[in-house]
């Protein structure tokens, strides 16, 4: 079979590029090896809501209310994210091929061959949309977790409900860990949070949203050819947020209030033993004192542009730090029964024959466009042109931009 | 608050470039730090340092540096210098002046003065073995510094914060490693 286009993923990044194909009469086919928004629907746990407030869920031609119902300042459950996206894929009448697996990628001539198990098809580009979160990352600790003690990542687990009784470690205080510590702790299984690098958000600030902040501000806008170290910025760790009807703030202090402990970064496994950093302290100072340089950029930006339909500035208590958190916490002792890691996670280009990955696995491009093999193009991961782009209003723009430089792509091989 | 001729003496321009070359030659970042010690008398003893191998190559330091360590008087030692766990307290307020010394160069603060006080606690029953549940090093490690520079007092915290996150001694004294001792 031949398209002009493959697009890889029928989440929202594929779908956005699918309707922007469309708009300019781009022959293409979406294939996805699961149903529309297959990851929502398959690796996520049972209370998860987005992140961010359902109206900045926007993609190219529709927005979240269109039908003139819903919470705006909602935060959407996964069934209600599947079903956005599912009649997204219907309003744009998206040409998906679902349950059909990518085998391999590859590139012949000027174009691309894409494997199927449902067969095979040769096109002039390549976007890859199956999204940046694939594989859970788990850091290599130098031991394993002794027998006995469960052992699941963010992917595995769904509720408290499936663990067994008794104490869980939590690795990692990013949105991810701290929705599920919050989670397990209200189960009545006591808490551990490991806590490395992480970045403090509230909920809310000046009585808004804080991502309506960052939108406001102009800060989502910011490109990825504009900062200081795009290596940096793309992996920084996901805020402490989460989505509730009460739009409640998720932070250290928060979990702290509920009595889950807090330990430093969990640093190796050794025999039985977990071994933690001794760097909380400056771990929750880094965060902080980033916290309050994101209010400070909001409050000057409120300033200079004469907002008065928010609040008077907040400042947050500083994340209290237990004054000696232990070194080591011996899993052998019963005291710990799961271990959850909430380590972050990492895109899956196992399928990917064209040589454009680094040293980490990582794919080289320059805000989407993979340089290295023309007319490939990726899209959905961490900053890939601007702060928003792996949240889904992020994707409107990006689509945008990447398909009217695939499309200038095709122009260039037409024979002149 | 900063000034764009900020010279705290630190070459950051040096330290970026090599951030950038070393990240694409993986094989030349791997350094290897060394040190000799000889035993003098006691608990007496002398370090010294005067190479190491980074870059591909083996690099002489401008002279040979030397450490001497001792134990103190209440020890029944001489005290002839520093005990080696007061060495460790000066590597890491050396590591993290350095880092506040790059940092704020980096974000173009002018320092004026950088002062740190250090206090390691310790049970010292552990190394004298009289109490199996007590360790042998710190149970504590408290650093506090005092700096003079064109900043604000949160631009300070977040240079003393930075210069903890990217500094190799916190680092070592924060986290396990691994350490191997043979005898030939």
């Amino acid at each position: 079979m031949k398209t002009a286009t493959v697009v890889v993923g029928a989440g929202h990044s594929g779908l956005a590029v699918s309707r922007r194909l469309t708009e300019r009469s781009i022959d293409h086919v979406v294939i996805e090896r699961g149903e529309v928004a297959n990851s929502w629907r398959t690796q996520r746990w049972d209370s998860l809501r987005l992140l961010t407030p359902n109206w900045q869920s926007r993609l190219p031609g529709h927005a979240y209310g269109d039908n003139g119902s819903g919470d705006p300042d909602g935060y959407m459950s996964m069934p209600e994210v599947v079903g956005f996206m599912s009649d997204y894929a219907r309003l744009i009448d998206a040409p998906i091929c679902t349950g059909t697996t990518v085998a391999s990628v590859r590139s012949r001539g000027a174009g691309y061959i894409v494997d199927t198990d449902r067969g095979r098809w040769e096109c002039d580009t390549v976007v890859l949309a199956s999204g940046g979160f694939n594989v859970a990352k788990i850091p290599e600790l130098g031991g394993a977790p002794p027998e006995g003690i469960a052992s699941l990542s963010a992917f595995e687990y769904r509720n408290p409900d499936r663990l067994a009784p008794g104490g869980v470690l939590v690795v990692g205080a990013s949105a991810t860990g701290v929705q599920i510590a919050d989670e397990v702790h209200r189960s009545g299984r006591p808490v551990t949070v490991a806590v490395g690098e992480h970045v403090r958000m509230p909920r809310l600030y000046r009585g808004r949203d804080v991502l309506w902040w960052m939108e406001r501000s102009g800060l989502f806008d910011e490109r990825y050819d504009e900062v200081d170290d795009v290596v940096r910025v793309r992996r920084t760790p996901s805020p402490q947020l989460v989505g509730t009807p009460q739009r409640v703030t998720l932070d250290l202090n928060a979990l702290t209030d509920q009595g889950v402990r807090l330990v430093g970064r969990l640093a190796a496994l050794r025999g039985s033993e977990a071994l933690l950093s001794g760097s909380l302290a400056n771990k929750c100072e880094l965060a902080d004192l980033k916290q309050g340089r994101l209010l400070d950029t909001f409050d000057e930006w409120a300033e200079s542009s004469g907002l008065d339909e928010v609040g008077p500035p907040e400042r947050f208590a500083p994340i209290r730090v237990p004054p000696s958190p232990p070194l080591k916490l011996d899993l052998a002792r019963g005291e710990i029964s799961t271990i959850i890691w909430a380590t972050g996670f990492k895109p899956d280009y196992s399928w990917l024959d064209v040589p454009v990955l680094d040293h980490k696995g990582q794919i080289r491009h320059d805000g989407g466009v993979v340089t290295e093999s023309p007319g490939l193009y990726v899209i959905g991961l961490n900053f890939l042109r601007r702060r928003k782009s792996s949240f889904i209003c992020g994707a409107a723009d990006d689509s945008r931009d990447l398909v009217s430089h695939l499309a200038g792509h095709l122009d260039s091989l037409v024979p002149a | 608050m900063t000034t764009e001729t900020a010279d705290n003496g630190v070459n950051v321009q040096h330290l970026l470039e090599a951030r950038q070359a070393l990240t694409e030659a993986r094989d030349a970042a791997q350094f290897t730090w060394k040190a000799t010690n000889e035993w003098l008398n006691g608990t007496h003893s002398r370090s010294s340092v005067d190479s190491y191998h980074g870059l591909g190559a083996e690099h002489q330091h401008r002279s040979t540096f030397s450490f001497e360590a001792d134990h103190p008087l209440v020890f029944g030692a001489e005290d002839n210098a520093a005990t080696p766990v007061e060495l460790v307290l000066a590597g890491l307020a050396s590591c993290l002046t350095a880092g506040v010394a790059a940092v704020a160069q980096n974000r173009e603060i002018q320092l004026r003065s950088v002062k740190a006080t250090l206090e390691g606690s310790m049970d010292i029953l552990g190394i004298l073995g009289g109490d199996p549940d007590v360790r042998n090093g710190f149970n504590d490690v408290k650093v506090s510094y005092d700096i003079d520079a064109d900043a604000t007092a949160e631009e300070i915290r977040a240079l003393v914060a930075q210069s903890q996150k990217r500094s190799a001694v916190y680092d070592i004294i924060t986290n396990p490693t691994n350490v191997t001792v043979e005898v030939n």
